[in-house]
């Protein structure tokens, strides 16, 4: 029998016994509502706290440290985990974070930003006073990561811009010492007396091949005292460092300003004997358009031969632990749709009954046993489709009462709203799906107990 | 062995037994009969002869224990499921004692659902059914339901579903059994104007010997599952 056909036939045959089907089908809309229920509540607390982690930015983001195979003996590994790529360096070998490294991994895919993570030991002037100290550098991005959200004062205007933003703790130090308030800090110009390096000149005469290492710093660097005058534009609270992260010193700059200051790194010290000649980073930070390719950008930075991190993987077992939730939530949830499944066999078993004769003719008419079995099949299935339709809708419907009903008690309490419930497109589909296959499943005793009947015997029951 | 190509049925030993605890019941017990095409042949017997049994044989809703049937030449007995169902779609149609339609379909629809089963281009469909109703008068009645018809009417619709797949043999099982005797021979009329017009193969089961004689060609009585007689023409 063609399709149309059958569900024509089909649709007939559900129509007849229009109320009991229609139970049936309301058992399974139930079944189903709970299950989207569950599981749109396990993905709304989900999407809630992962949009909470994913707008503080620290989830769009790799770190990535150099790496020596000496570090990789002994698994002394760390949170990282170490890539076994086949550009994994060899033993002795170390694989540095040149700029030319740099450049690669910006020109990969989906990488919005790369930069180096810069700290250096600065001897801060405010009022003929020294405070020795630490300094980083932070990139433009950091801006929008939350963690300045709480500044007094204002975030840098440029990436080279001469400007400063001070810890609380250092700014109340200083602001003590002059008898001021910390905001008044604000404005003012101080001085940064730092260690910058700077390159050995070629000496008439010498050659290469008389030094350890060539490169753009040619035959090796001193390091000189240099000071820098920057005005102190703002003062964050407690602007807490991520590994690579932004903040973490009493004294933050500009990245772009640090990165002219040839400022000496704790990495330059080794460079001297090992290094290939050119700047090489402590670290490097990679920034992503989506924290959903951060695993691929992780791996492939490892292939690369390189020490990789991201808070991705502590995400990870913070979705293995929704995961398991969901599941939970989904097998409660289907529970109701199990019975609402039971429902199915008896209708459909109760069907055979009542239209037992008329299979008998079906058969003398020339059906075969297999249209029989598509025909109950059909009708189980469009139990199943009704039913899973109506049930995503009473699903999606307790959803929006619960958010509402969520949202008023939150909004009464002084909470800003949140809604806690979500039905993804995906779920639609999936529970409508899931809603077919287990009507089916139901169905399959029904329908192959119809398709067995023996004509002669069904044309003789009335 | 080959076939006689002008037999439309053929049965070679055909037996059909049931177990029912330790006894076996014999329903047909060794039957051999031949059946030319366009022939009209009635099977007579009394109440359990086993005619009934036969014709389920012979149209392919029951496989026999033993025996062979074959239909313009193909064993019934070798062929699938499936192919058993094409048998019954296209190459047999029936004629039940109680009519057999489908309540809830109006007329038209049940005499379709033949073509539905054989996948009948749907742009023919209409034609081919109102074509077989409109042969047993019934071309006004379309989209009434069985109910709304007499018994007479009822196994007119039924004669029109049995055609309406251009089957080469009908099989009619007691085809007047509930219908009074003038009714009757307006039924047989219509049987015996298909056997002659269309060439259609007849086999009727019956108890009612006058009928027999007056519309078969041949008879063959039925007792005890047996044939005892050989159907020649009395």
């Amino acid at each position: 029998m063609k399709t149309r056909d059958l569900m024509e036939l089909a649709s007939r045959n559900l129509r007849e016994a229009m109320l009991r089907n229609t139970l049936t089908t309301l058992g399974i809309a139930v079944g189903v509502a709970s299950l989207v229920a569950m599981l749109s509540l396990g993905i709304g607390l989900q999407k809630l706290l992962m949009g909470k982690l994913e707008s503080s930015g620290l989830f769009n983001r790799v770190y990535v440290a150099p790496r020596n195979a000496r570090n990789d003996n002994g698994g002394r590994g760390g949170r990282g985990g170490r890539g076994d790529g086949p550009l994994a360096p060899q033993p002795g070998e170390i694989k540095y974070l040149t700029t030319a490294v740099r450049q690669q991994f910006a020109a990969l895919q989906n990488v919005t930003a790369v930069y180096p993570e810069l700290r250096l030991t600065a001897d801060l002037r405010y009022d003929d006073k020294g405070h020795v100290t630490a300094a980083a550098s932070v990139p433009p991005e950091a801006r929008g990561t939350g963690i300045f959200d709480t500044i007094t004062g204002s975030f840098f205007s440029a990436a080279n811009a001469a400007e400063a933003i001070l810890q609380k703790e250092l700014s109340q130090q200083l602001a003590d010492e002059g008898k001021i308030q910390p905001k008044d800090l604000i404005g003012q110009m101080v001085t940064i007396r730092y260690p910058q390096r700077k390159p050995v000149p070629q000496e008439p005469g010498q050659r290469p091949e008389d030094f350890v290492a060539n490169g753009e710093f040619g035959y090796g660097f001193t390091i000189v005292p240099t000071e820098v005058k920057v005005r102190i534009i703002g003062i964050v609270e407690g602007a807490q460092a991520g590994p690579g992260g932004f903040g973490g010193a009493p004294i933050m700059l500009p990245l772009e300003f640090v990165e002219q200051m040839h400022t000496v790194q704790g990495v330059d010290v080794r460079e001297v004997v090992t290094s290939p000649g050119e700047q090489v980073y402590a670290s490097l930070t990679i920034m992503l358009n989506s924290p959903n390719n951060v695993q691929a950008v992780e791996d492939k930075v490892k292939e690369l031969g390189f020490t990789a991190f991201s808070l991705f993987d502590a995400a990870k077992s913070l979705q293995k632990v929704f995961k398991f939730i969901d599941l939970f939530l989904a097998i409660f949830g289907s529970l109701a749709l199990a019975v609402a499944s039971l429902g199915i066999v008896n209708t459909l078993v109760m069907a055979i009954l009542e239209r037992r004769h008329e299979i008998g003719v079906l058969k003398a008419l020339g059906a075969a046993d297999r249209d029989v079995r598509r025909l109950f099949f059909t009708e189980a299935g469009a139990m199943g489709f009704f039913g899973g339709a109506l049930g995503v809708f009473f699903g999606w419907a307790i959803g929006r009462i619960i958010n509402w009903g969520v949202s008023l008690y939150l909004t009464s309490q002084n909470i800003s709203s949140e809604d806690v419930w979500f039905v993804p497109l995906w779920l639609v589909g999936f529970a409508i799906l899931f809603s077919i296959l287990v009507s089916l499943g139901a169905g399959l005793y029904p329908a192959s107990r119809a398709a067995k009947l023996d004509p002669v015997k069904a044309l003789r029951y009335e | 062995m080959i076939e006689t190509p002008q037999a439309a049925l053929r049965t070679a030993e055909v037996a059909r037994h049931y177990q029912m605890g330790d006894a076996t019941i014999r329903a047909v017990d060794g039957v051999s009969l031949e059946i030319a095409a366009g022939e009209f042949v009635a099977l007579l017997g009394s109440s359990g002869s086993g005619k009934s049994t036969l014709l389920n044989l012979l149209a392919g809703l029951d496989r026999p224990s033993s025996g062979a049937i074959f239909a313009h030449g193909r064993n019934l007995s070798e062929m699938s499921g499936d192919e058993l169902a094409k048998y019954r779609s296209l190459t047999v149609g029936m004629v039940f004692q109680s009519f057999n339609l489908l309540p809830r379909m109006t007329l038209e629809e049940n005499v379709e659902l033949p073509l539905r089963l054989a996948e009948v281009d749907r742009n023919v469909r209409s034609s081919r059914v109102r074509e077989a109703l409109e042969r047993v008068g019934l071309s006004a009645r379309l989209t009434h339901r069985p109910a709304e018809l007499s018994g007479g009417e009822q196994q007119r619709a039924s004669l029109a579903r049995a055609l309406v797949n251009r089957p080469t043999i009908l099989l009619a099982d007691e085809p007047t059994g509930n219908l009074d005797s003038r009714t009757g021979e307006e039924i047989l009329n219509f049987i015996q104007q298909f056997n002659r017009e269309l060439g259609m193969s007849v086999v009727m089961v019956t108890h009612e010997a006058r009928l027999a004689e007056r519309y078969a060609g041949r008879r063959f009585y039925l007792r005890d599952g047996k044939l005892s007689s050989n159907g020649d023409a009395q």
